[in-house]
Parts: structure tokens; C-alpha cells; sequence
């Protein structure tokens, strides 16, 4: 981007010194940039992915304090390998420039989801509907208190205070829309404060 | 109340150290990533060290930072890598034998395909010379199946991916000269002085 922004600097001074009257010197003056742009964009789509070690130390810590708020510290080490196995599948197929953290921390998003489909699921066969879902007595465990928000609140919680997402990731690891993403957010900070 | 609210959920997470540590060793016995890597410090500095499915494919001497080396393996093998000490033992234990002096021979698999055809032929001929004994260049090139390639069989064994267990210090000049050697010739010598049981 700056090479092109650089590109119309150049062309301009060109014009406006009158070099661009010699046309040999505009043409040598768009090769050469020309040439740095089509060198920058290889570089930037050819640019190796960092290993994938790099994104489990980089990464790990967050991803295993989102799932803990999303799913509890129980449940969090099955969601955690998960959520790495998932990531190592398809990390090669991983856009250069996206982030790796917010790719990273929509797979544990939607393994924390699968997860709570799961044990519901597996509640209502079990007949233990009659799971505790009324608030946390006050000044409890904050744990607690995260795990008494509705799914989506929790979420949206998760991510942007343990994940620092902006509210188009959020958004876009949740599947709704930004407004959806932030009102999400409030209701859920609401209650914690309230209960805090 | 707020600044309650994130320290605690930005709290410190120890078991998150570990359940990556548990992931990392998982993928690599399980074959989900391609290679796992882990460093070994040997008499001549610090190795590199990383292997795959079908064996070990990488043992050279660290003499860059571990990032930029992990950085070129990536862009050059694949970027499924995890560091994984466990996966690495087999080879670790061969090592640690051979450089106290108690092991002459590597058994533990390598990943042959690595290499080009050619240079799978010249390392396979330098693989097959003996402890404590040498070739030359035009030695194995000849073994290779080119008996005047010792120039191309030089450049093959400059790239040996692994360094040691496939004993490139054994291939001398036919002069009797040290010839070249990617990690140095003071590592080409200690070797030699090694196997010789001059140390």
C-alpha cells in the first residue's frame, strides 16, 4: 500500500517538475516502481507461515482463559486440544496477513459452542434438565458469575476481554452481526458488575 | 470493580503451559503435525534436531537463532512443526551414546526422501562408510554412480540434512586434506579425532 502511495507521490513530482515531459524517464521512474510493487505483493503472498509453534506459545494462554470462561476449567484442557488439533489441520491453509489470534480464538469459540451443544444434549437424555441456572449468589467466583451468562454473553465477554478481539472478530467468530456482537457484550458486563 | 473484573479473567493460567506442552507432544506421536523438533546440546554446540513420519529429517548444527532456523524449516518442509523433546528420544539416545565414545553405528530410522536422487545416492554411499575409516569426494561419487561428479557430490554433502548420523566428516579430499565441512572443520576434525579415539 505504500509502495503505491509512493508510486502516485513520484508520478506527481514527475508531472510537476516537468521530468515527465522526458518520457524516457517516466517510463524507467513506473518500471522501477512497478517492479517494487509486484516484489512487495509476492513477497507478502509468499511470505512463509511462522511455525506452528509459534502460534501454540503465542496463543495458548488465551485460548485455554477463553475456554475457561466459556466452558468452565474442567472442560477447558478437552476443548483446549481440540481447538490446537483443529488449528493444526488447517493452518496451512491460513491467509497470509489474517490474524492468527483471532483465527485461533474463533476455532476455540466454536469448539466451546460444540461443547455446550454436547452437554446439553447429553442432559436431556440423561433427564437432568434441572440444571442450576438461576444467578450466583453475590460476590461469588467470578468463574461462576461468567458461567451463569447466557452462551452468547459469555462469548462475547471471553473475546474481548481475555481475547482483546475487536468487535468485527467477535463478530465474525460468533456468527452475528457487529451490533449484536456489542449489545451481547454490554448485557453481559451488566450482569457481571452486578453481581461483582 | 472492573479492574477486578479483568485481572481475574486475565488472571495468570499455569495449566495452559501444560496442556500445550500435552498438545505439542500428542501431535507429534500421533503424526498430526509433520515435523517436531527440540534442540540437543552436543560437545560441538547446540544441534537442531527434527523429525517426521518416516524418521528423522534435520540435524545440524545450530550456529543461528532457533526462531530463524524454525522460520527456513517452515517455509521449506511444512509449517505443521511442534516441539516435542519425547518424539526426538531415539535419536537423542543414539547421540549421547556416540559422543561418549559408546556407539559406532546410527540405527534409528531417517527420512531418506528428503533428498534429491542424487543426493540420496551420495549420501547413502557415505552412510555405508565405516566408523573410524574415510572416503573421498570421488570415492563416493563414484559409489554414487558418477565417477567424475565429485564437484556435485561435494555440493551434496554441504546440504546433508543430517549432519553426524550420516557421517559426511568421513569423506576427506584425495589429497588427504580436510576438504570442506557445513559446520566448520574444527567439528570435522573433533569428529574424526572421535572416532579415532583420539579424545
Amino acid at each position: 500500500m505504500t509502495l503505491i502511495y509512493q508510486f502516485a507521490r513520484e508520478r506527481a513530482t514527475a508531472r510537476a517538475t516537468g521530468d515527465d515531459q522526458d518520457p524516457r524517464h517516466g517510463a524507467t521512474v513506473i518500471d522501477d516502481l512497478t517492479n517494487r510493487v509486484r516484489c512487495a505483493l509476492y513477497e507478502s503472498v509468499s511470505d512463509p507461515l511462522p511455525p506452528f509453534q509459534t502460534l501454540l506459545d503465542n496463543h495458548s494462554e488465551d485460548v485455554w482463559r477463553t475456554l475457561r470462561a466459556m466452558v468452565g476449567a474442567q472442560a477447558a484442557e478437552d476443548c483446549f486440544q481440540e481447538t490446537f488439533l483443529a488449528a493444526l489441520r488447517a493452518y496451512p491453509r491460513l491467509r497470509p496477513g489474517s490474524s492468527p489470534r483471532a483465527w485461533v480464538l474463533t476455532i476455540a469459540h466454536n469448539k466451546a459452542i460444540d461443547h455446550l451443544r454436547r452437554t446439553r444434549a447429553h442432559e436431556l437424555e440423561t433427564d437432568e434438565i434441572e440444571a442450576p441456572q438461576g444467578p450466583p449468589p453475590p460476590d461469588r467466583d467470578i468463574w461462576g458469575a461468567v458461567a451463569a451468562l447466557p452462551p452468547r454473553q459469555r462469548a462475547a465477554v471471553a473475546l474481548r476481554y481475555i481475547g482483546d478481539l475487536s468487535h468485527r472478530e467477535i463478530a465474525a467468530a460468533i456468527g452475528c452481526s457487529e451490533e449484536a456482537s456489542r449489545r451481547s457484550l454490554g448485557d453481559g458486563l451488566k450482569t457481571l458488575r452486578r453481581q461483582l | 470493580m472492573s479492574d477486578r473484573l479483568t485481572s481475574k479473567l486475565r488472571g495468570p493460567a499455569p495449566e495452559a503451559l501444560e496442556a500445550a506442552r500435552r498438545f505439542a507432544d500428542r501431535a507429534a506421536a500421533e503424526h498430526e503435525a509433520d515435523l517436531a523438533y527440540t534442540t540437543f546440546d552436543s560437545p560441538l554446540g547446540t544441534l537442531l534436531m527434527a523429525s517426521g513420519e518416516r524418521g528423522l529429517s534435520v540435524l545440524h548444527y545450530l550456529d543461528e537463532p532457533l526462531e530463524e532456523a524454525l522460520e527456513y524449516l517452515s517455509g521449506k518442509r511444512s509449517p505443521r512443526i511442534v516441539e516435542s523433546p519425547g518424539a526426538l528420544d531415539p535419536w537423542r539416545f543414539e547421540l549421547d551414546e556416540y559422543f561418549a565414545g559408546q556407539r559406532r553405528n546410527f540405527e534409528a530410522a531417517l527420512d531418506w526422501d528428503v533428498m534429491t536422487r542424487f543426493q540420496r545416492a551420495v549420501l547413502r554411499a557415505t552412510a555405508a562408510i565405516p566408523y573410524g575409516e574415510t572416503s573421498t569426494y570421488t570415492g563416493v561419487a563414484t559409489e554414487a554412480g558418477s565417477p567424475r561428479g565429485q564437484r556435485a557430490a561435494g555440493n551434496a554433502l554441504g546440504a546433508n540434512p543430517m549432519a553426524i548420523i550420516i557421517p559426511c566428516h568421513r569423506v576427506l579430499h584425495l589429497s588427504g586434506g580436510y576438504g570442506g565441512y557445513t559446520g566448520g572443520l574444527q567439528r570435522k576434525h573433533y569428529l574424526l579425532e572421535l572416532e579415532a579415539g583420539r579424545l
